[in-house]
């Protein structure tokens, strides 16, 4: 045992931690002697080869015999005492493996950890997809080498990024949040963005977003999901100190000189008026099952909304480009942007103060999520105004209405004066969480009721 | 070459005889007619208008000088009088003192006449039946000359030596009111004692509803101003008289002035070509009200006459618009008297600013189908950066709709509430044409540019949501026929994800046919299922599809549930509900769904059993195979 997951044991009963993290390909080293071909990538590195072989072989060895059993749906985790392994197969052959170390004393959530990682784990392929394409593709380009080259690349620095402890009902949903916007205020950003797009026609797709939530995306939903995750818990985290300087810090961006705009850009050139300015942009992949595009990332944003532009990697983007860009872009989505803070303001005024109630909602058609549970997901820690148990609660309802097809409703009693409530109705999924002294099941439904009247009102829920 | 000239002459001009040494022309501004007066009447007057079908022919038998001619129209008998007031035929009235000169006379109304004299002016009502005049008010003052605007019944006096102090009264239903007088800053002061002003430099009009003097400035040629110009005096009921607008000519030499359709023309005599001018349209570049021509002077496009008789020898000749006599709003060539038009055609291809263009349409009386037609043809050629262009426009036709409509809702507020404190009749808003709305836009423009292979799809919608926002902007309700037209777009190029962002953001507002429209899209886009009962269910009208939609999903218990919540459980079909319920082959659900309906039976009747009413014997009979005799409720015997 190392000494952290000695400590982690003894704070909490189940922190999980990576243990190993690999991709392979059965076919790559079908010979004996030839096993190690198979592997594609492995972490931890340092580990002795014998060893990776092993647990590959061991991998390889559950999925070829739980198959059997299901031929359509192939074993997805093994726990063991002491591990969790989670499969996935993106594409075909190729398989990523996630090796987590825990201990689960309390046998309750089992199913509900399952999922959270499960779905971990295709969001690191697919946020591999996104800036790296296709395993197949990479393939035809430049064979394993340069598979293993991309996959070495982009994990390395990846998995440090995961924060396996804080994962819960958020990760399951991968949902985005919309920002609330009156219908004027929203056609003002529809124009905003056909502007832009018809003068400056390289520009492919357009996503709009404000405070960290999404308005408008041009891109297919899926593709605006994991680029959303990217945007929210990288990119911006990242980005987001010098709004919060002062005005008079030297963090503060370069607005003195352009004082008839806030725009910058978040990705490339960080300063236009530097004479050594890059105006590289990350690149990243979308409809990777049809059209497969590769495209430029531009992200620009003024004040608290940010505007991604993407423009087919083809294009040679250069200074020029840039300037245009900024030009245009900057004065049009500074205005934007105090636009949509008054009206929101206005909004907010209008409908009083935030609920009391404490709610995850997540719509499975647009994805749409919303939670009065978590007060900040950052790219370090996603805090969580309630009890862990309490939401390993709301991941066991989940994982039951997961399970069946039919709308249902559940109602659990939790310690001290807690109730959690889930509701399933068609796509829609709602789980509330009530703290009310001595609160029986009649007034507890009731409650739930009075919520859905008033916050979902506009939405077809069944009672 | 035709499309250069924004300016014509009517199609029907009046024709009549060239005035001659036998053969006198008048012209009546109030009527708009010419008299032709031959032998001083002697052998004959003959009338005519533009738009007189026929003209009044009849004779005379006294020689005329000057003719009145306000009862003409109701053929009555012709007054004449002659100066001094020696012996007139019908009506004779002698006005002013002795030594004055009458400088001539105009009729207020059709019973009403002002004569102005050099010393003044003196108001008088025509009583026909006793064949004489009552003065109804007079003022003295010195006269030069005067200008007379049939229109508005002003009277603009000049006096003063220099002549540029104008004084004008106002008549009105047998009022004569003395308006504020004003002076006209004439350019240089030579002759100190000698008339300046000329009457044929001022002018009388209504444009935009509002009185103006047009002083005609000529500028000396050895200065080096740019040349002549226009000066527009506002004249109001009340209140000073204000130097209002100018319109920079440029050039010199002979000008004369036409207003037509609420545009300043000014006719320049050397160059044989014509200005037009609006005060509404407003230079960006300077904050007074100095106006340059809205486009670069053209000629009027030339009239050809067709030639009848063996002279003709079948050509036509054109007619250089050298125009002899010229009146407001009227040409009066050598023997045609025609109506000047404005030719909107070609100001389209000839004003480039879409902004401006489209401001000056909607100033025009019949701007419809131009517009329209800019409108297409701005969309047809999706210009890179044309978007901002068409969104001005769009901003421009809704601001004009937007006020009818509002002008339309207050009227019929008023009408309901009956009639008000004031005694004013509520007057019905005008339509004109420049009211466009959204089945003009749909018809004429929208529905066509969607159907267009040539242009981008994109483009197509981010016009469509333009249009959409700019209605928007203006408060004004969006007709589901435009709605239609974005979701087909978007579903014929297959961006239904698109499509479900705008649903998000009730962009497409809600109505039961585009509910329907969604629901029909499910095959092909399932999100669009639950759009559309979200829909439905913000109607709040349309509880009974929501049901129907639910049981054809085989949400039996769902669909059950939902109008017990809405409280409809007790009027619906339980056959419909037990049918569906059989459908799905779930023992469990059907048996829910029965006894739901044997416990509703108990409340509503009594009884838990259904009537023959309710056609559910086939079910009871299903219910007794399945569960047997025993499950049934048993009725309740008091």
């Amino acid at each position: 045992f190392s000494p952290r997951m000695a400590t982690g044991m003894q704070e909490k009963q189940y922190t999980p931690s990576l243990l190993n993290f690999f991709i392979y390909n059965p076919k790559f080293g079908p010979r004996e002697g030839e096993e190690e071909k198979k592997i594609l990538f492995y972490h931890p590195s340092d580990v002795e080869k014998n060893e990776k072989i092993r647990n590959v072989g061991l991998c390889e060895a559950i999925v070829q015999f739980t198959r059997t059993f299901c031929p359509s749906k192939p074993a997805k985790s093994l726990h063991t005492q002491k591990n969790r392994q989670f499969f996935f197969e993106p594409e075909e052959n190729f398989w990523i493996v996630m090796v987590l170390c825990m201990f689960i004393l309390n046998y309750i959530c089992a199913e509900f950890i399952d999922t959270v990682y499960g779905a971990v784990l295709q969001q690191c392929y697919s946020m591999y997809k996104l800036f790296n394409g296709t395993f197949a593709r990479a393939m035809e380009a430049g064979g394993v080498e340069l598979l293993t080259q991309k996959l070495e690349k982009f994990f390395y620095r990846y998995l440090q990024t995961l924060h396996l402890q804080s994962c819960d009902l958020l990760d399951v949903f991968g949902g985005i949040s919309f920002f609330p916007l009156d219908k004027m205020t929203y056609l003002k950003i529809q124009s905003f963005v056909n502007r832009v797009e018809e003068s400056l026609s390289l520009i492919k797709y357009t996503a709009f977003l404000y405070n960290d939530q999404l308005i408008w995306s041009g891109l297919e939903q899926d593709d605006m999901r994991i680029l959303y995750k990217y945007l929210t818990t990288s990119l911006f985290p990242r980005h987001s100190e010098p709004e919060l300087a002062g005005r008079d810090s030297p963090l503060r961006p370069e607005v003195a000189g352009n004082l008839l705009h806030y725009g910058r850009f978040l990705t490339g050139p960080s300063n236009l008026k530097d004479p050594e300015a890059k105006f590289r942009f990350p690149k990243i992949f979308v409809n990777t099952d049809d059209s497969y595009e590769e495209l430029h990332l531009i992200v620009y944003k003024a004040m608290s909304a940010a505007v991604c532009f993407m423009i087919s990697a083809s294009e040679e983007l250069g200074r020029e480009f840039c300037e245009q860009l900024d030009g245009l872009v900057g004065p049009q989505l500074t205005l934007l942007a105090s636009d949509i803070c008054e009206q929101y303001n206005i909004n907010r005024r209008v409908s009083g103060s935030e609920p009391q109630f404490k709610f995850i909602y997540f719509n499975h058609m647009n994805l749409a999520e919303k939670s009065t549970i978590h007060m900040r997901k950052t790219a370090s820690v996603s805090l969580t105004s309630v009890h862990p148990d309490l939401m390993k609660i709301l991941g066991d309802i989940h994982a039951d209405f997961v399970r069946v097809d039919e709308d249902e409703e559940i109602i659990v009693k939790a310690m001290t004066d807690y109730w959690v409530v889930g509701k399933k109705s068609d796509q829609r999924e709602l789980y509330v969480i009530l703290n009310q002294k001595n609160a029986n099941l009649i007034e507890v439904n009731e409650e739930v009721k009075r919520l859905c009247a008033t916050q979902f009102n506009n939405i077809f829920f069944l009672d | 070459m035709s499309e250069e000239h924004y300016l014509e002459l009517c199609d029907s001009p009046v024709q009549f005889e060239n005035a001659s040494s036998v053969n006198n022309v008048f012209f009546d501004e109030a009527n708009k007619q010419v008299f032709a007066v031959r032998s001083g009447g002697a052998t004959g007057v003959v009338v005519k208008g533009p738009d007189d079908k026929n003209s009044i022919a009849f004779r005379y038998e006294c020689a005329l000088k000057s003719l009145c001619f306000a009862l003409i129209k109701q053929n009555r008998p012709v007054f004449s009088f002659q100066n001094g007031g020696q012996g007139g035929s019908e009506i004779s009235q002698v006005c002013g003192e002795k030594n004055a000169t009458v400088l001539g006379f105009c009729w207020t109304s059709w019973n009403e006449i002002v004569f102005i004299t050099d010393q003044g002016v003196e108001f008088y009502q025509v009583l026909p039946d006793k064949r004489s005049l009552k003065l109804l008010k007079s003022h003295s003052i010195n006269v030069n000359w005067y200008v007379y605007c049939p229109e508005t019944s002003v009277i603009l006096l000049s006096t003063t030596v220099q002549g540029n102090v104008l004084q004008p009264f106002a008549f009105k239903c047998g009022t004569m009111s003395k308006m504020s007088k004003f002076e006209i800053e004439l350019p240089v002061v030579t002759k100190p004692a000698k008339i300046i002003l000329s009457e044929r430099d001022i002018a009388v009009a209504t444009i935009y509803g509002q009185l103006y003097v047009m002083y005609l400035k000529h500028h000396s040629r050895t200065g080096n101003n740019p040349g002549a110009e226009v000066v527009l005096y506002h004249l109001q009921r009340e209140g000073a008289c204000k130097r209002s607008h100018i319109l920079k000519l440029n050039t010199t030499g002979k000008f004369a002035l036409n207003v037509v359709d609420n545009l300043v023309i000014v006719h320049h005599q050397s160059s044989q070509t014509s200005f037009m001018f609006d005060i509404k349209m407003k230079d960006t570049d300077s904050n007074l009200n100095i106006h340059q021509p809205v486009l670069p002077a053209r000629s009027i496009h030339p009239y050809k006459i067709a030639l009848t008789g063996p002279a003709a020898v079948g050509s036509q000749t054109p007619v250089p618009c050298e125009l002899c006599i010229l009146f407001l709003t009227f040409l009066l060539g050598s023997g045609y008297l025609w109506y000047l038009q404005v030719k909107l055609k070609p100001v389209v291809s000839l004003l480039q600013d879409k902004s401006k263009l489209m401001e000056f349409l909607l100033r025009r009386r019949d701007c419809k189908m131009v517009i329209l037609s800019v409108c297409s043809q701005m969309l047809s050629r999706g210009d890179k950066g044309s978007l901002p262009v068409v969104a001005i426009v769009f901003d421009k036709l809704n601001q004009v709709y937007k006020e009818y409509l509002e002008a339309e809702q207050s009227y019929t507020m008023a009408v309901e509430c009956g009639p008000s404190r004031g005694s004013t009749a509520h007057k019905r808003p005008v339509r004109t044409q420049a009211v466009i709305d959204q089945s003009d836009m749909y018809t004429h423009v929208l529905s066509l540019f969607t159907e267009r292979k040539d242009v981008s799809h994109k483009f197509i919608i981010a016009v469509l949501m333009e249009y959409i926002r700019s209605l928007n902007q203006f408060q004004i309700t969006v007709q589901h026929y435009l709605y239609e037209l974005v979701i087909k777009t978007l579903v014929q190029h297959n961006l239904l994800y698109m499509l479900h962002q705008f649903l998000q953001y009730h962009v497409l507002s809600d109505s039961k046919p585009l509910a329907c429209l969604l629901l029909s899209l499910e095959s092909t886009y399932p999100p669009a299922h639950q759009l559309s009962l979200d829909m439905l269910k913000r109607l709040s009208t349309a509880n009974d599809e929501i049901v129907e939609v639910l049981l054809s999903k085989q949400q039996v218990l769902g669909a059950l549930r939902f109008i017990r919540s809405v409280g409809g459980h007790d009027n619906i079909s339980a056959r419909k509900f037990l049918d569906a319920a059989r459908q799905t082959k779930d023992q469990m659900l059907f048996y829910t769904i029965f006894r739901f309906f044997e416990q509703r039976n108990q409340r509503l009747r009594g009884s838990p059993n259904f009537t023959p009413g309710e056609h559910c014997e086939e079910h009871v009979a299903y219910f007794k195979q399945a569960f047997g005799e025993q499950a049934f409720i048993k009725p309740v015997t008091l």
